[in-house]
């Protein structure tokens, strides 16, 4: 039984150590730079972040760096196409993203790209953009300046690529929200939410519930005016729309997701990668 | 009305002992495998470039050379096909030949280092980068072949759906063995990145 009881326990504490050794978790991409290490300054960040902003309105593509202090125990390659996974820079389909990665600690950087410029940054000019561009400022302890430089030269490079002219609003989730994308989403609202509350709260009580609701939520989204005009109409519409009543309430449709637009993150595309790119170390 | 509600059944079952998944599943495995054999390709392309340079440096140690060209000739020698995850035992030769050319490619890049003067050539660099780019997607691909063909075979082996796929006559695919899997997942044995000092 102790030794049932022991071997148990080891398995246990086997269980709990794995994390130990567990990989680096990808982090969260909210922006177009993640700086892990504190590398960068904010006015450094500001200014590489505004660059690929130009270049994504420019032409479409999407570019992501991440500086963190080791990838270990993992290779980078093995992290660096995780993080692609994870991330989906570029444009779905078009696949043009650009990822590189900074290991600060492992003194390992390596550039990911996705399989859209492929032709345009095969891996032997990738390597030569790390060798030539980043490295040597690396060595001197310059990791903004090798950043910036290595950047600048791939959006040269890609922008050889024939590919796609950028749609109309930018691939990803960047600027604010579109009020338009509000309607279809407010009008179930309305519809179900609006007929629900009418039964439990009467006519009047549960329209001005209804637009009371959708006034905050319009206002979250988009400010006083056009939540105050949100409000207005919700009451009218509820006020009104008498016939569905509280039918649709138990039509369990859900309303629509409201979460899609938060104003300030920055998300992939849908890129894919194939593991293409080059590494150096310094 | 009748009909529909016949229809809906058969649907509602077909998809319940997961027919549809496994087309679709198969479809992935066959995707993930023609990527596979595409890096192994693009490996393979490199190899007369690289043979013509290293062998332009003076006096060259031809014993690598030798065990580069068997290995060539051993992939060769398979037939590299999309029905190859049908076959574990041609499967299997297939791996085997590959880790071979791994092998042979990754010592030839470790003897490169003796020689300074062809290191130093752009297009020996250059050579080595495209190589280890391949290898890297090698590694990729032969990652994403595991793991799509890891759900397909758990799709065929678990019930139900393995009684569909005893039906339909679907078979577990061949993976990459895991021993091998460890040693080949981290890309470069042999670093093909210039090392730090210069």
């Amino acid at each position: 039984m102790r030794r049932i009881l022991l071997a148990g326990g080891l398995a246990l504490a086997g269980f709990l150590a794995a994390p130990a050794r567990a990989d680096v978790p990808v982090p969260p991409l909210g922006a177009r730079v993640t700086d892990l290490t504190g590398t960068l300054s904010a006015a450094q960040k500001d200014e590489l972040q505004a660059r690929i902003a130009a270049y994504e309105a420019r032409r479409g593509g999407q570019i992501a760096v991440l500086m963190l202090p080791t990838t270990k125990p993992e290779e980078i390659e093995q992290y660096s196409i995780r993080v692609a996974e994870a991330w989906k820079i570029g444009r779905k389909g078009v696949d043009d993203g650009l990822i590189m990665i900074v290991a600060k600690d492992d003194r390992r950087l390596r550039i990911e790209v996705g399989y859209g410029l492929e032709g345009a940054i095969p891996d032997s000019v990738a390597n030569r953009v790390i060798e030539e561009r980043i490295l040597p400022r690396f060595r001197d302890g310059d990791f903004y300046g090798g950043v910036r430089d290595g950047v600048d030269q791939l959006m040269r490079l890609a922008e050889g690529e024939k590919l796609p002219p950028p749609a109309r609003a930018p691939a990803g989730r960047a600027g604010a929200a579109d009020p338009t994308q509000f309607l279809i989403p407010a009008l179930f609202f309305v519809l179900i939410g609006g007929g629900f509350l009418k039964a439990i709260l009467g006519r009047l009580g549960g329209s001005a519930a209804t637009a009371a609701g959708l006034g905050v939520m319009a206002w979250l989204l988009f400010g006083l005016a056009i939540g105050v005009f949100a409000a207005i109409a919700g009451f009218l519409f509820a006020f009104v729309n008498t016939g569905t009543g509280g039918g649709w309430a138990s039509g369990g449709l859900g309303g629509g997701s409201w979460g899609g637009g938060s104003s300030s993150s920055w998300g992939g595309g849908g890129g894919g990668f194939g593991g293409g790119g080059a590494s150096g170390r310094w | 009305m009748r009909k529909l509600l016949l229809a809906l059944i058969a649907a509602l079952s077909l998809s319940g002992c997961g027919y549809n998944d496994f087309q679709r599943q198969d479809e992935g495995v066959k995707a993930a495998w023609s990527e596979v054999l595409n890096n192994y390709q693009r490996r393979a392309d490199l190899i007369p470039n690289l043979v013509a340079t290293v062998q332009g440096a003076a006096d060259f140690e031809k014993s690598t050379l030798v065990e580069l060209t068997n290995a060539r000739a051993s992939v060769g020698s398979i037939k590299a096909t999309p029905e190859l995850v049908n076959d574990p035992e041609g499967f299997a030769k297939f791996q085997a030949a590959q880790s071979q050319m791994t092998g042979a490619l990754s010592r030839l890049m470790a003897v490169a280092e003796n020689y300074p003067q062809l290191t130093a050539t752009r297009e020996f660099g250059e050579l080595r980068a495209e190589l280890a780019g391949a290898e890297n997607r090698i590694a990729v691909a032969r990652g994403r072949y595991i793991k799509t063909v890891e759900a397909y075979n758990v799709l065929a082996r678990a019930f139900p759906t393995n009684l569909t796929a005893m039906m339909f006559g679907y078979k577990p695919k061949a993976n990459f063995a895991v021993e091998n899997e460890k040693a080949i997942a981290a890309p470069p044995k042999v670093d093909f990145s210039k090392p730090a000092a210069k």
